[in-house]
């Protein structure tokens, strides 16, 4: 760890090295896969030279979130372990040519891999590219650290439910200061909020009080472009596509509105409870 | 009237019971106190401010909130009234934090959120309105370091 460090001060400082990213949750199925490949696809659109890492070992999915489940031939550890070179390992993306992917080995166990390893991997990623954007494993064990070992900022991905809040303290807390991690609320849905049915931006991030990234709302069209392997944010006229665009451009350092889903309109029946004196505490 | 139309076009949320229930859950993983441990703090707090003041045992609400590095302990103890005819004579400290020989101001500042009059009764839980914040390092034996 020491070596490492000592490294990038005296090493290779000639080239600028690009900002590694790590994308993390704690608790499983809040969408950090679709985020990760959403906003490595609007980077790279944005013609930043982006590549995502998946280090979910044992667990691939990114590829397949990309459509690029039949590209892939080698993963990570055939890199670690040395049996390709790194070039041969990264899968161009289909849509953005910017961008290229670093799958997870899908056969081999996250114990297999070390978190030395993997900080030297990401070392030299940051060489060739901008952006390094790591999709964390669910959890907070070793792949957990591995997945953080070689980043130096994180946003953290976080659904408004009392599950998934509780996991990002927890992580928050693991991640320390190092990280100077991000907020990212996804799958808001914002007439469920509207109706006191779901915690709101304000009450989650009262709880974390990170640097909100970004809102993601709970989107149907997700779900039709995981289908197809094709990232929303490809889609800029869609209002979600256009979100994950605005936290890129965030994440660029512009500094631009943080996004959110249109609120929900009145429904026929909201108006007519305001009227009576509904208004809620 | 407008109790019964507001059951009919929609309830109170569940996301207030979502929300009060993480900000439990938190505070005892911060903590990592016991929710028993908390209620012993709760019950001592009290008593101490009880010598002086009397206080609404029933609606006390004590919090702790994550503040950039610290964990800050929130109290909102409602007063019902000021100047006690307290038992042990010592009835009219300023209304704040009592430490009579300053024992009491080796746990930590103490300032009380005055609530008296009609208004305090009968209203809604007053989640908005603590007023009284106190920061304290999160291992709550140690007394804050002053100055």
């Amino acid at each position: 760890m020491e070596s490492v460090a000592i490294e990038r001060e005296i090493g290779a400082e000639p080239q600028r090295r690009g900002r590694a990213i790590v994308l993390t949750s704690g608790k499983g199925g809040v969408g950090k896969t679709t985020t990760t490949a959403n906003l490595g696809t609007a980077l790279a659109e944005r013609g930043a030279r982006v590549v995502l890492v998946d280090a979910d070992v044992g667990l691939r999915n990114l590829d397949i979130v990309l459509g690029l489940e039949s590209r892939v031939k080698y993963h990570v550890l055939d890199v670690l372990e040395e049996r390709v070179d790194l070039d041969e390992a990264l899968v161009p993306d289909k849509h953005s040519e910017n961008l290229r992917l670093l799958a997870a080995a899908q056969s081999r166990e996250k114990d297999e891999v070390q978190t030395a390893q993997m900080e030297a991997l990401i070392a030299m990623l940051r060489e060739r590219f901008d952006f390094v954007l790591i999709d964390c494993p669910a959890g907070i064990e070793l792949g957990f650290r591995n997945a953080i070992a070689g980043a130096d900022e994180a946003i953290v991905l976080c659904t408004p439910e009392v599950s998934a809040v509780r996991d990002v303290d927890r992580v928050v807390g693991l991640l320390g200061n190092r990280f100077k991690p991000q907020l990212i609320v996804n799958r808001l849905r914002p007439q469920l909020v509207k109706r006191g049915k779901m915690l709101s931006i304000d009450d989650v991030n009262g709880i974390l009080r990170l640097p909100l990234l970004g809102v993601i709302a709970d989107e149907p069209e997700i779900i039709i472009t995981t289908n197809r392997g094709e990232p929303l944010a490809l889609r800029k006229e869609n209002p979600t596509g256009a979100a994950y665009h605005a936290i890129a451009a965030k994440i660029a350092g512009e500094d631009v509105p943080v996004p959110m889903p249109p609120a929900a309109k009145q429904t026929l029946l909201e108006r007519l409870t305001s009227l009576f004196g509904g208004g809620r505490s | 009237m407008i109790e019964f139309l507001r059951r009919i076009f929609g309830q109170r949320g569940s996301s207030a019971t979502a929300k009060e229930r993480l900000r439990l859950v938190l505070m005892t993983d911060h903590l990592e106190l016991s929710p028993d441990m908390i209620e012993t703090m709760k019950r001592d707090l009290v008593d101490v401010i009880s010598r002086h003041v009397e206080v609404d045992r029933e609606r006390i609400d004590v919090t702790f909130e994550r503040q950039e590095s610290t964990l800050a302990m929130l109290a909102n103890i409602p007063i019902l009234s000021v100047g006690r005819p307290s038992a042990n004579g010592n009835g009219k400290h300023e209304g704040r934090a009592p430490s009579p020989d300053g024992s009491a101001r080796t746990s930590k500042p103490k300032r009380v959120a005055a609530q008296t009059g009609p208004g305090a009764e009968g209203q809604a839980p007053p989640k908005r309105k603590r007023r009284r914040r106190k920061k304290s390092p999160p291992a709550p034996a140690t007394a804050p370091a002053a100055g």
